[in-house]
């Protein structure tokens, strides 16, 4: 009894002087001019709950590395610029690329080279009008060395006139193949016809920037939400370059009378089980979940489940640092790709709503002018059957001359991948008598050196699209692409990509029968990487959030359509 | 005194260029790249970028120019958050980290203080028992498991207090508290032995014989002298918890400079992560420093030592 007592006691006085010392910074707090305006926020929505205040409460995991356009790398990055900026396109709610800053379709030359745009009649959000000079300023400033973007070479070089000859010292920035005609005309040159221009012209490194603001702030351009202009649906406030950020609405955005959001909130919880928390409280409209709590909250009505456009395979290495591995036999190849059960994988083991992968290209990413998926041209390949794989692995071993083959598996050290590769190692090496599976785990950036070395047997990998159509997974393997790095070549597949670049550019049902043929040569003939699963996203969203609109690439939602309802 | 403490700063900036030099060294061992795309991008789009900020230069160039523009004061700027001064960034977030710290090691010692002297003083008591346990508590349950403990309790059960995020001093409490157990327990426990061994020495034998009331004993005698080993152990815990706690800032979502420490090395953010350390080093010496100084406030044979030399 006594102890009781004195338990209460010391709670007590530990209590109490947590409030004592929290009243001595008070003095300190009382300035952050910051956190007195989201109190104000907070209190107008809750006063008028029943009127439906039009303001969305959100979670993002990662701050704002950057919302320079030209700068840009990350997905946080993309999804702000793709609400506050817009580019000549913008993915509509379907994820279909509708003109935005473009007046209506470009006019495109014969040969598929040469598009004229019509520039709309809009404003940046301090009244000057957007010109086609705006686009090409932008453009020039990505290429341009000196600026050291990794997403302007990444994807003009190949694609836009002179791109590469600038990367390269041999051409000058005013020779990128995109000029101003006048102020409303804007002309964009191509080395090749690229038949999902259009839908990229809705990624953030496209954007326009207007050279007299951008050039009058020098280096403070896009370090906080004053050093911006904005020529998208919100503008950003709030923002000092670290930590949240809001999102009001732009009154200088053309189609203003579609966005029905007055402001957005936004505050960087990396902590999944804070979320949680904040977003049972009320405090937060959505909370994306980690695998722990996907499963936790399956079953819960609030769950949404987003299918992404990351795929995830293995990469099977068949020459290690200049030795043959036993994966250049492609039997081994095809026995490992088909000896685990991806449906259990998913359900089991990822439980986020991923989906098992029978492909490369994925599904819910690219569609035809008809709305056809593009797995609908293609096949599934490689799928679980325990049988085959032991078919295929005892018809290699022996042409291996072995009866046990050891192999290194190389993944991630996060808990998520841990656990999947512990899954695949009991899963491979109880379907594949004789196969030892070593696992080795390392942070990302090791992973990414031992890839560029070549050093492993199979690693667990993923892609994710910066553009839409098959060919970003397509060409990934090809002899002389970048993420290749295993030793695989097969001059069939390179000859079918490439035909889709040039000679099919043009006739988009036959380029895609032939992404199809070379789907299958890649998984179905060679095995050369192993299909796991594509990713899925779980969500908790509050019902009363309507019209959030998710999409396959470049930045992941758009809030232009978004508005809430019955709160 | 003041010979003594010249010597000190000259170490000190000796120390700090030792931490500079290694921390260059050991961040250049550093697996990866700081371009957050660098899997996607070709060798010679990533070699342009690295041109841009220098990091195609030979690591000893890079490394006079790096420590020339220490000298100035100058930090660079971040590659994470592009364009941004890691001197803003180093402040900005610090100011969170240090409100929490702050509250945590003033509540946390002054608790434990108390906590170690009723437990000295009422000896092999209830008294004693109770604090005794509330100091194993705090020293052997981490910080992490008592933010997640109090966030159910107070934030979720009984929302009274928020969940977490930085929206004025409320948000501040909850975390300070998490923090605090550490001072606490530390405070206790160091408090109880000495006050026990100071206690039982025999110039309070002396003073209690000469008729000097407890109090007198306890504050002027017994305390002061227990405040020595205390002042040495909350040295470098305070500059621990002044730059920060990574797991407590996240699992209240409050945008501290712990987190950031961690997350630049993950993404090779060698400016920031320069940055912050020498920040901490700096922190921390100066600490050890005014702890020494102290030493000779509250110690005066530790003063005469020090001048002898």
């Amino acid at each position: 009894m006594k102890n009781k007592k004195l338990m209460w006691l010391i709670s007590l006085v530990l209590v109490l002087s947590v409030f004592l010392a929290a009243c001595g910074s008070k003095d300190e707090d009382a300035d952050t001019s910051k956190d007195t305006n989201k109190d104000e926020d907070k209190g107008t929505t809750e006063e008028t709950a029943g009127d439906e205040e039009q303001v969305l409460n959100l979670i993002e995991v990662a701050e704002i590395p950057s919302v320079d356009s030209s700068i840009a790398e990350d997905a946080v990055g993309f999804n702000v610029l793709n609400n506050v900026m817009e580019g000549l396109y913008r993915l509509d709610q379907e994820s279909l690329p509708v003109p935005a800053m473009a007046d209506g379709e470009p006019e495109i030359s014969e040969d598929g080279l040469t598009y004229t745009f019509k520039i709309r009649d809009a404003q940046w959000s301090n009244g000057t009008p957007v010109t086609a000079n705006d686009f090409v300023y932008a453009w020039q400033r990505a290429v341009d060395p000196e600026t050291g973007s990794p997403y302007g070479p990444y994807l003009m070089e190949g694609m836009v006139k002179n791109a590469t000859e600038i990367g390269d010292g041999k051409a000058e920035l005013a020779d990128l193949g995109i000029t101003a005609k006048d102020d409303k005309t804007l002309v964009v040159e191509l080395v090749r016809p690229v038949p999902y221009f259009l839908s990229l012209m809705s990624f953030g490194t496209f954007y326009p920037l207007n050279e007299e603001f951008v050039t009058s702030q020098g280096d403070k351009y896009a370090s906080s939400s004053d050093t911006m202009i904005y020529n998208g649906p919100f503008a950003l406030s709030d923002w000092d370059g670290t930590g949240g950020w809001k999102y009001v609405k732009n009154d200088k955005y053309w189609d203003k009378d579609t966005v029905k959001l007055s402001a957005i909130n936004v505050d960087v919880v990396k902590e999944t089980s804070t979320g949680v928390k904040l977003y049972d409280q009320g405090d937060k409209d959505r909370v994306v979940l980690s695998a722990e709590y996907a499963m936790q909250y399956a079953g819960d009505p609030e769950v949404t489940n987003e299918l992404e456009t990351s795929v995830f395979y293995f990469k099977y290495n068949q020459e290690r640092l200049g030795e043959a591995t036993p994966l250049a036999n492609v039997d081994i190849r095809k026995a490992v790709s088909k000896a685990f059960n991806k449906a259990e994988l998913t359900e089991a083991v990822l439980a986020n709503g991923s989906i098992p992968a029978d492909f490369l290209v994925p599904e819910d990413f690219t569609y035809d002018a008809d709305g056809k998926d593009f797995r609908e041209y293609s096949e599934t390949f490689l799928e679980y059957n325990v049988e085959e794989a032991q078919k295929h692995w005892e018809k290699g071993l022996a042409a291996l001359g072995t009866d046990t083959v050891e192999l290194e598996l190389l993944g991630g050290d996060s808990e998520n991948a841990k656990k999947q590769q512990e899954w695949f190692k009991s899963e491979l090496e109880r379907n594949l008598p004789g196969l030892t599976v070593n696992l080795k785990e390392v942070p990302f950036a090791v992973r990414l050196e031992l890839d560029e070395t070549g050093d492993y047997d199979i690693q667990s990998a993923g892609w994710g699209p910066d553009f839409q159509d098959p060919i970003s997974f397509m060409e990934l393997f090809t002899t002389n692409s970048p993420q290749n790095k295993m030793n695989y070549s097969n001059p069939e597949l390179d000859a079918l990509i490439e035909s889709t670049k040039i000679e099919l550019a043009k006739d988009p049902v036959a380029r895609w029968e032939a992404f199809a043929k070379a789907e299958k040569i890649l998984l179905e003939e060679d095995a050369a990487v192993g299909p796991t699963y594509q990713r899925g996203r779980m969500a908790l969203m509050k019902p009363y959030v309507k019209g959030l609109a998710t999409h396959p690439f470049g930045g992941d939602y758009s809030y232009k359509w978004t508005y809430i309802e019955g709160k | 005194m003041t010979k003594y403490i010249t010597k000190r700063v000259v170490y000190m900036f000796l120390s700090l260029f030792l931490i500079a030099s290694f921390t260059f060294i050991l961040m250049k061992l550093l697996p990866g790249s700081p371009l957050a795309s660098a899997a996607k991008l070709s060798v010679e789009q990533r070699e342009v970028v690295y041109e841009k900020y220098g990091l195609n230069d030979p690591i000893p160039v890079q490394y006079v120019r790096y420590m020339g523009n220490l000298v100035q004061g100058d930090f660079g700027t971040s590659f994470q958050y592009k364009n941004v001064d890691v001197s803003y960034l180093i402040v900005k977030k610090l100011k969170y980290s240090a409100i929490l710290g702050a509250q945590a090691i003033f509540v946390g010692t002054i608790i434990g203080i108390i906590l170690g002297m009723i437990a000295a003083l009422k000896q092999n008591t209830i008294w004693d028992y109770g604090s005794t346990i509330v100091a194993i508590l705090g020293i052997s349950i981490p910080s992490f498991v008592f933010a997640a403990l109090l966030q159910y309790v107070f934030a979720v059960h009984w929302q009274i207090l928020p969940v977490g995020l930085w929206d004025g001093w409320t948000s501040s409490i909850l975390p300070s508290i998490a923090l605090a157990m550490g001072p606490i327990a530390i405070a206790a426990r160091f408090i109880r032995t000495e006050m026990i061994e100071v206690l039982s020495s025999d110039y309070i034998m002396l003073a209690k014989a000469k008729g000097a009331n407890w109090f007198e004993i306890a504050f002027k005698h017994a305390f002061r002298n227990a405040l020595i080993p205390l002042v040495t152990v909350l040295g470098p815990v305070a500059a621990g918890l002044l730059t920060g706690s990574l797991v407590v800032e996240q699992i209240f979502a409050i945008p501290g400079i712990g987190e950031q420490f961690v997350k630049s090395i993950n993404s090779n953010d060698f400016s920031v992560i320069m940055g912050t350390t020498m920040f901490f080093s700096v922190f921390l010496i100066v600490i050890i420093l005014i702890v020494d100084i102290l030493y000779g406030i509250i110690d005066p044979r530790i003063r005469l030592a020090g001048g002898d030399k």
